[in-house]
């Protein structure tokens, strides 16, 4: 297993775009048979998909039918809910996800995730930006600087706020408020990048633009996103998967590259809801 | 405001309108009758030299210098024990209980008939607790804790729905960061949550600045200048009494007494909600 870069270690980052590392696929995360129940109600039952690195896999179905609830495990958001059960298996290179004895705050730091809702906290944009590298032990001023600005650059924030870093974050519109919550997550070095509907809030400007960072940050960082935006999905995923709701409980149908679960599905509800019968 | 109503259609609706705004009228006016009464009667008493000197001839004459510190010193200490244990208790049952756990359902039940508790039965408590068996004798200390366990329910329960108020998507978002419970409690929750914690400390700051019943059996009435915390010190609120019913001739420098001690209490309302517009303000911003 890669051990994970300490935060406060040289703020090495990731090699930019380097579009072949998706061509010559490689897992990074195995998801086994993996259910979820709140109490007794299954939101998704068995699972099983593995998650190829420094791609981008759209995960795509009706409402309801687990996908946020499918992302939440994998960062074990799910400890906070209560009532809410999960089995199966989650492997991260070696590393066992549902395992009790897991560091959470180490797999939450290895692995991002945006919300549908932009987040920000309420504090001014640095403070936003400074809290989280902070309290993962990163003291060294020059460095949270540095950190500060090369995330706002990867988001393309920095020209925007470069000049009121100290005015309130949530003053800024909502796609530059993503935007930030994109850098939020980035500056902590992640592996990889859960994004729930990271789009669907935003005009279809900010959208756009949010849209076309997410796919800059392809290869640097595995991403796995949830839309309903079939043509984004079609636009910017390497990999899709259809979940579906089956005897109240939502299933994974189909995953395939995304050409081929767009262009030639094999699973007739599938092809329905990608050609929009049904979407 | 009136033309922002619908104008009323017909008889029962004229009778419904006149009613509903003959009470408003009639609490307003009730409240006006109180304070002018106060200050018709009080205002011409007041002086730097009431407020600062000590009272003579069991309080007819002279000011209120040392009974004003003592009420300060009295709720100085309600507030350094109440506040703490308060928000202490309010994340612990907001953050760290459920909702259907039979200690959250016990505490909180415990808690709301605490408040509802006549201040004469904890001044009892205080007396009998802290003067007696803490040993502590009727002093400043023992008034500003029974004080304290007076005011604790409100503040908790009302702290507690300050934090409840806060969106899941905060805590969410934070433990998405890898960021520990602590760290959101005290860098997010908290200052999210004040002010419900500010309308709790409203609401029990204004009772025990008013409080005569619990004080009398711990506090003392003792009106010299406190030089410990262990002194007795007469509150402004028995001081009050002392004069209105214990000393004739006094009524003059009782009125005088009660609306140094309305200006307090508009002073600290006025403080804490001018508090919480300004934390609402930086909450409404988020929506
Ligand atoms: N905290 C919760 N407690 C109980 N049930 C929940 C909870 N969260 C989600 N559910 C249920 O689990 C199922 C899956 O929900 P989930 O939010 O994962 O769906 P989704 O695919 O993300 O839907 P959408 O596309 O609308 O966001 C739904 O039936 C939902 O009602
Ligand atoms: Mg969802």
């Amino acid at each position: 297993m890669t051990p994970v870069e300490p935060i406060t270690g040289p703020r090495a980052r990731h090699p930019l775009e380097e579009r072949s590392v998706c061509q010559g696929p490689q897992s990074l995360i195995e998801i086994d048979r993996l259910s979820l129940y709140y109490v007794d109600k299954p939101a998704f039952q068995d699972v099983t998909l593995s998650i190829n690195k420094g791609c981008i896999t759209a995960l795509v179905g009706p409402s309801g039918c687990g996908k946020t609830s499918f992302l939440t495990c994998l960062n074990r958001l799910t400890d906070l809910i209560a009532g809410c059960r999960v089995s199966g298996r989650i492997m991260i290179d070696d590393l066992d996800v549902m395992a009790p004895d897991t560091d959470v705050i180490q797999l939450r730091r290895r692995i991002g995730m945006i919300f549908q809702k932009p987040n920000p906290f309420p504090l001014t944009i640095r403070r936003n930006l400074v809290f989280p590298l902070r309290e993962h032990g990163l003291r060294d001023r020059g460095q949270i600087a540095q950190t500060i600005e090369t995330t706002l650059r990867d988001v393309g924030l920095w020209d925007e706020v470069k000049d009121r870093l100290d005015s309130p974050a949530l003053a800024l519109s909502g796609g530059q408020q993503q935007r930030l919550c994109i850098a939020r997550a980035l500056a902590l070095l992640p592996e990889v990048l859960l994004m729930d509907e990271p789009c669907s809030a935003l005009d279809p400007l900010s959208s756009g633009v949010v849209e076309d960072l997410i796919v800059s940050l392809r290869s640097r960082y595995t991403i796995l996103i949830v839309t309903h935006n079939l043509t984004q999905a079609r636009r910017i995923a390497d990999h899709a998967a259809l979940f579906w709701v089956q005897n109240g409980a939502g299933r994974l149908i189909e995953v395939g590259t995304a050409k081929q679960i767009f262009e030639e599905p094999r699973d007739p509800l599938t092809a329905a809801y990608v050609s929009g019968m049904r979407g | 405001m009136a033309q922002t109503l619908s104008r009323p259609q017909n008889l029962r609706e004229w009778f419904a309108v006149a009613l509903v705004w003959g009470a408003a009228a009639l609490v307003t006016a009730v409240f006006c009758w109180l304070l002018g009464d106060i200050v018709w009667h009080g205002l011409s008493h007041i002086s730097w030299t009431f407020l600062t000197a000590p009272p003579e001839n069991a309080g007819r004459r002279g000011g209120i210098g040392p009974i004003l510190v003592s009420t300060c010193l009295i709720l100085g200490v309600c507030l350094t024990v109440s506040l703490p244990i308060g928000i202490g208790t309010a994340v612990l049952l907001a953050e760290f209980t459920s909702d259907h756990s039979l200690f959250g359902r016990i505490t909180r039940r415990s808690l709301d008939v605490l408040a509802g508790v006549p201040s004469i039965v904890f001044g009892l408590f205080g007396n009998a607790f802290f003067c007696k068996t803490l040993g502590l004798g009727f002093s400043i200390l023992s008034g500003g804790l029974t004080l304290a366990c007076m005011v604790l329910p409100i503040l908790i329960r009302s702290t507690e729905e300050g934090f409840r108020a806060v969106p899941t998507s905060y805590r969410l978002s934070t433990a998405a960061l890898g960021l520990s419970r602590t760290t959101t409690i005290v860098h997010i929750l908290l200052p999210a949550a004040v002010p419900g914690l500010l309308v709790g400390l409203v609401l029990g700051v204004g009772r025990a600045i008013a409080e005569t019943a619990a004080l009398i059996f711990t506090s003392g009435y003792v009106d010299r200048m406190p030089e410990s915390l262990l002194d007795s010190g007469r509150a402004l609120s028995i001081h009050i009494f002392d004069l209105s019913m214990n000393v004739s001739g006094g009524d003059a420098n009782a009125y005088a007494s009660a609306l140094v001690l309305v200006i307090l209490l508009l002073a600290i309302n006025g403080t804490a909600s001018w508090l919480a517009t300004y934390g609402l303000q930086r909450k409404a911003v988020t929506v």
